[in-house]
């Protein structure tokens, strides 16, 4: 799954969503992959603000990349600045977590990734 | 302008509902002078070709769009009409290369009849060649018959129409997508004319994000993903993902099409205990959630937790294990609608779209509403028609928060959810009367009243 995907996820346990450490989830021993794929400034643009900036910089420090910057760029500075599109493109888009484990903060849950699908089927007692 | 659409005449219920959300789509004004059920002629006033085209284009359910010359009741008087109404248009294919087709409608004419009515139009000024294919300009004779039971009855048609084609739909994707040809397909796996007409009403398109918590193998995302948006998909069974793995997985059928670049990702995950955070963040959710006829719609938890500590304990011990399999209880039906609608509240952004299909049972007595919700207004609701039963594409638009009635919603909340029964066939009418051949309730019981005397 596109890197992209773990901003959007949590742990699915529901007395975890009260806490703000089961978001993001943290990668553990993650296999990445990097596809090639055309940019599409249009759409970076876009999801900007739909994208949870702290945990994106907490999902990029986690699975090795550069640091981003602690504020989100603008719109004018992204349409300005090709190399930091570039960089979110590739990260977000380009870049695929297809094995490992994504734990939640609060309770430690580790769901598993196999194949590039992630796993997030809870036993009973967790429901 | 004055154009006309010429559909197909299935689907009927879906033809203008599609049409509308393309128009929406294109940002282009689109006013319906004239569309009847029975006909697949349509007439719409549209700004421009361009904007004509641009409506068209991504149509399932059209075959094309003509700028709208005539109509009448006879050859004779729509020769009269165009001479009429239209001669100032002609200079413009004085020169260029051009050709004339029949299109009749539950009729049908020999290649002799059909030259003999395009030689009806000789008046027209056309001097350039007559290309067969590709030529610069096409015009269309379109012929309505009754539909008669004795063919022999019919001898004449009884409207007739005169277009110049400005544009064709995309209606040959049924075929690039048609199941038989798909590498990973289940019993569950929606047809591709459906499913790419169901990606139109909801909106998809470029710079789009859209998730299907019910993906099974996948034909929503990859309609959508056709039409250019970013997708995810989730279901509770990963094995209907997963498949054979390879070609014939749902990342499979994504790489068949050449659409692989275009999905986010898939997991497995029940949408009642979801990972989704919640936040407005989805531009759609299209779904074909269980109607719990086969499967018995389920969600995780153990049914009968006292019954079956064993089960519980047992989970406890075990979850971590890669192997271990949830145990899973079964869920109303209606529950489930709710959750969805609770869902794409808090997912969709201002004005994004949730369209699902539901089953309804013919009988009117055991039909199941279409469920509402305070923060979503209905769109459009389509029927397809089976034989014994039907089932509803509902589409609805998420409203920005100011419109939304806040006692309706505050009441909403109190209510709380109110699934009763335990087993599938309780939980689910529509299930039992699936499985009873929807006879009615009176029909298939076996009691028999006996008078007791008085005393």
């Amino acid at each position: 799954m596109k890197v992209l995907s773990l901003n959007f996820l949590q742990c699915a346990v529901k007395t975890c969503k009260t806490s703000s450490d089961s978001y993001p989830l943290h990668p553990k021993d993650a296999e990445l992959v990097q596809d090639e794929i055309e940019l599409n400034e249009d759409f970076l643009v876009n999801i900007m603000s739909r994208v949870d900036w702290t945990a994106l910089c907490t999902t990029a420090t986690e699975l090795g990349f550069p640091a981003l910057p602690s504020t989100p760029p603008t719109t004018e500075t992204l349409r300005a600045d090709g190399k930091t599109l570039k960089d979110l493109h590739s990260l977000l888009l380009e870049t695929q977590m297809v094995e490992g484990k994504l734990v939640c903060g609060s309770c430690g849950h580790e769901y598993a990734v196999r194949e590039g699908i992630a796993n997030f089927l809870l036993p009973s007692h967790l429901v | 302008m004055q154009y006309l659409i010429r559909f197909t005449q299935l689907h009927e219920t879906f033809r203008l509902a599609e049409i509308q959300a393309l128009a929406t789509l294109a940002n282009v004004e689109l006013k319906v002078v004239f569309y009847d059920a029975e006909s697949p002629i349509c007439i719409v006033e549209l700004p421009s070709d361009d904007a004509a085209r641009a409506v068209v284009e991504r149509s399932i359910l059209a075959h094309g769009i003509y700028e709208h010359w005539a109509t009448a009741e006879t050859l004779d008087e729509l020769h009269v009409v165009i001479k009429r109404d239209t001669a100032h248009l002609w200079p413009l294919y004085h020169e260029p290369s051009f050709k004339l087709s029949v299109d009749s409608f539950r009729g049908s004419r020999s290649q002799k009849q059909k030259i003999a009515l395009i030689n009806t139009f000789s008046y027209l000024p056309f001097k350039g060649p007559i290309l067969l294919s590709s030529p610069d300009f096409e015009f269309t004779l379109f012929e309505e018959w009754a539909l008669e039971p004795v063919p022999e009855k019919k001898t004449v048609p009884f409207k007739v129409h005169f277009g110049r084609l400005v544009g064709r739909s995309s209606r040959d994707l049924i075929n690039t997508f048609d199941l038989k040809k798909r590498d990973y397909i289940s019993t569950t796996s929606m047809d591709s004319e459906l499913a790419l007409v169901t990606a139109n009403i909801a909106l998809a398109g470029p710079n789009k994000l859209i998730f299907d918590p019910f993906v099974g193998t996948g034909s929503f995302p990859i309609a959508c993903a056709q039409f250019g948006a970013l997708v995810w998909g989730s279901d509770i069974d990963g094995r209907s993902m997963r498949g054979g793995g390879g070609k014939k997985s749902l990342r499979g059928n994504f790489q068949q099409y050449g659409l692989e670049k275009l999905l986010g990702g898939i997991f497995v995950s029940d949408l009642t205990n979801t990972p989704v955070r919640k936040a407005r963040i989805l531009d759609g959710i299209l779904c074909d959630p269980p109607y719990g006829v086969r499967e018995g719609l389920k969600v995780l938890g153990c049914r009968d937790p006292e019954k079956k500590s064993y089960t519980v304990e047992k989970g406890k011990e075990m979850y971590k294990d890669p192997a271990f399999i949830p145990p899973k209880k079964p869920y109303s039906f209606t529950a489930m609608l709710d959750d969805i609608l609770n869902f794409a509240t808090d997912m969709l952004v201002d004005d994004g779209r949730l369209s699902f299909w539901m089953p309804t049972a013919n009988d009117e007595d055991q039909e199941i509403a279409v469920p509402t919700h305070p923060c979503l207004e209905i769109v459009v609701v389509c029927t397809q028609v089976f034989n014994k039963w039907s089932r509803r594409l509902i589409t609805y638009r998420r409203l920005p928060d100011s419109a939304v009635d806040m006692d309706a919603l505050a009441q909403r909340k109190e209510r709380g959810d109110g699934a009763q029964g335990r087993s599938a066939d309780e939980l689910n009418p529509f299930r039992r009367h699936y499985f009873r051949g929807f006879k009615s309730e009176q029909d298939s019981s076996d009691t028999v009243g006996i008078a007791q005397p008085g005393t």
